[in-house]
């Protein structure tokens, strides 16, 4: 209990407590869209879409359209939600009148205020997650026994997207690069990773390609958990591919920090 | 009650590295001592704000020595920035937390508990009178408002140094005069002011003691009064003239005052008896537009110690 104590006691808690309290305004918006996001995209592309597929394709599959795209639609999401709150929120707090740096003048160091954001982050991905697989599982799209899997695997892939993206905006001061990283980095991750389809549907030579991208890795390592078709070699690729890109993300993101608010 | 907060030795800040490093502040000493307010002068650009952001340990020194509150800047940051409390020039108000929130929210990065930080809170509105604006939103306060609102904040922790970078630029002179008094209360109250301005009326009103930065260096230090009587006459006789006839009439003046500064609209003459200086222009013939005379003050002593005026 002492050191469970001690540990909230930790400068990092204070920095998650004023993204906490601020999230205090948007809770109730924030928990409507993440039921609301897997409900519109299981009826449409799982209901509406996945009656054509199934019908014309089931034999390609092996399962029904709705189970195949219920783990790439999760790790999309959970995805898109990562960067979005690791990019846009870190640059506004860098500003010069942004509140990572009011926290800087408090005995809080840089790695501090980014441990702090970078729990938030983690949280928020934990509760779309959760939310998203429950829905997930009141719709038959997932086995209840295998979803509970795919939550630390959405947490995973938030933080390989967060960290670097957090390490990147906090040097950036023009909000036109950060859309532009949006529109022309995650949008196309969001559809080319084997979300909707399997990337074997796509020409050959671009196979490579979609395997070198973490969305593609995240995807995979939810689809094959869920599907229960998970090899141990390949999900060890995938952890660690994942990882990977999270702890470079964190070694940047740590100096990017130090170097943004202790000029 | 003389302690030292303060003491730094030969420091340096250079931005960037190399050849294209700039120096901003350029081997520097000073002292601050418990319970006075200090001031650091100077145009924009001198060095005043780098200097501020080195103590407030927020901005790595590049050279010398800084110790605060009897630890080095370097090694203690965290230990130091929990001892201070900082007004910056940007004010960092969160727009989204109410008045009263913004204060709660910046306690708790000094782990403070809830129940000290909502007594502390009423307390520190009342002080910077905004008690009746607690419950309302950033957005709705006027410029003084916030400055003050920034202060009550950088009180929150009960700091032993409150370090103001330019706490009144912006304002207009009835939020000045509020803020002062306030400030003055502060340091009734035995807290160490620490303030840098480019504003001489500020300078005067608040700092027992001051030090006047140019590119970098320091170029004086001493109370206003020292500063006056070392670097400045008693009096000034401030002329204008019309533009046709200025460089004639600035020509005919020299040789009339002890120092004679020509500035783009004024000629200052400084003198120990302004009056006596007026005949003797009169006698010579000259004929200004205005002609003012006055005590001599800080403005003064940055003109003579820069050769530049500091707001114009």
């Amino acid at each position: 209990m002492h050191t469970l104590a001690r540990a909230r006691e930790a400068p990092a808690f204070r920095e998650l407590g004023y993204w906490l309290f601020r999230y205090r305004r948007t809770w109730r918006g924030s928990i409507v869209i993440s039921v609301a996001n897997p409900l519109l995209f299981l009826t449409a592309l799982g209901i509406g879409l996945g009656k054509l597929i199934n019908r014309n394709h089931s034999e390609y599959l092996h399962v029904p359209y709705v189970t195949f795209i219920l783990p790439g639609m999760l790790v999309a999401a959970v995805m898109q939600t990562a960067f979005l709150e690791a990019s846009g929120p870190v640059m506004q707090a860098a500003r010069p009148r942004g509140n990572y740096r009011a926290a800087a003048a408090t005995p809080l160091a840089p790695t501090d205020i980014l441990y702090g954001h970078l729990m938030y982050w983690a949280l928020r991905a934990a509760q779309n997650a959760i939310l998203f697989t429950g829905v997930s599982i009141l719709f038959g799209a997932v086995s209840p026994y295998r979803a509970p899997f795919l939550v630390p695997i959405a947490l995973l892939v938030a933080l390989a997207f967060a960290i670097p993206a957090a390490a990147w905006s906090v040097t950036v001061t023009r909000p036109s690069r950060l859309s532009a990283v949006f529109r022309f980095v995650v949008l196309p991750l969001y559809m080319f990773s084997g979300t909707f389809f399997p990337i074997e549907q796509l020409p050959a030579w671009l196979w490579p390609v979609a395997w070198a991208t973490p969305l593609w890795h995240g995807v995979d390592l939810a689809r094959t958990v869920a599907l229960g078709t998970a090899t141990p070699p390949g999900t060890l690729v995938h952890i660690t591919y994942l990882s990977g890109l999270a702890v470079i993300g964190l070694f940047a993101a740590r100096r990017g920090y130090r170097r943004a608010l202790h000029v | 009650m003389s302690a030292v907060l303060i003491e730094a030795r030969g420091l340096t800040k250079v931005y960037g590295k190399g050849s294209e490093g700039f120096t901003a502040v350029d081997g520097i000493d000073l002292q601050v001592r418990r319970g006075e307010a200090f001031g650091v002068l100077g145009a924009n650009g001198a060095g005043k704000s780098s200097t501020m952001r080195m103590i407030a340990c927020v901005s790595p020194v590049t050279a010398g020595s800084l110790r605060i509150l009897g630890r080095d800047s370097a090694t203690g940051g965290a230990e130091i920035r929990a001892r201070l409390g900082v007004v910056p020039q940007d004010d960092t108000i969160d727009g989204e937390l109410t008045v009263r929130e913004n204060l709660l929210i910046y306690g708790r990065y000094f782990g403070l508990p809830w129940k000290v930080l909502r007594e502390r809170s009423t307390r520190l509105l009342e002080f910077t009178r905004l008690g009746d604006k607690s419950d309302a939103a950033v957005a709705t306060l006027s410029g003084g408002m916030r400055r003050r609102l920034t202060i009550a904040r950088a009180l929150i922790n009960e700091p032993e140094i409150v370090l103001l970078d330019e706490p009144t630029t912006g304002l207009d002179p009835q939020a000045r005069h509020l803020l002062w008094e306030r400030l003055f209360q502060l340091k009734q109250d035995g807290v160490t002011l620490v303030l840098t301005t480019h504003y001489m009326d500020e300078a005067e009103q608040l700092c027992d003691r001051l030090v006047v930065m140019d590119a970098g260096r320091i170029a004086a230090a001493g109370s206003p009064a020292e500063l006056i009587a070392r670097y400045t006459t008693r009096e000034v006789l401030e002329l204008r003239f019309a533009r046709e006839e200025r460089q004639i009439m600035t020509d005919k003046c020299r040789g009339l005052a002890e120092r004679v500064e020509e500035l783009p609209h004024r000629l200052m003459l400084y003198t120990d008896d302004g009056e006596e200086t007026l005949a003797a222009v009169n006698a010579r013939g000259v004929r200004p537009q205005a002609a003012l005379i006055r005590r001599s003050g800080l403005e003064d002593v940055f003109l003579s110690l820069t050769g530049r005026s500091l707001v114009d």
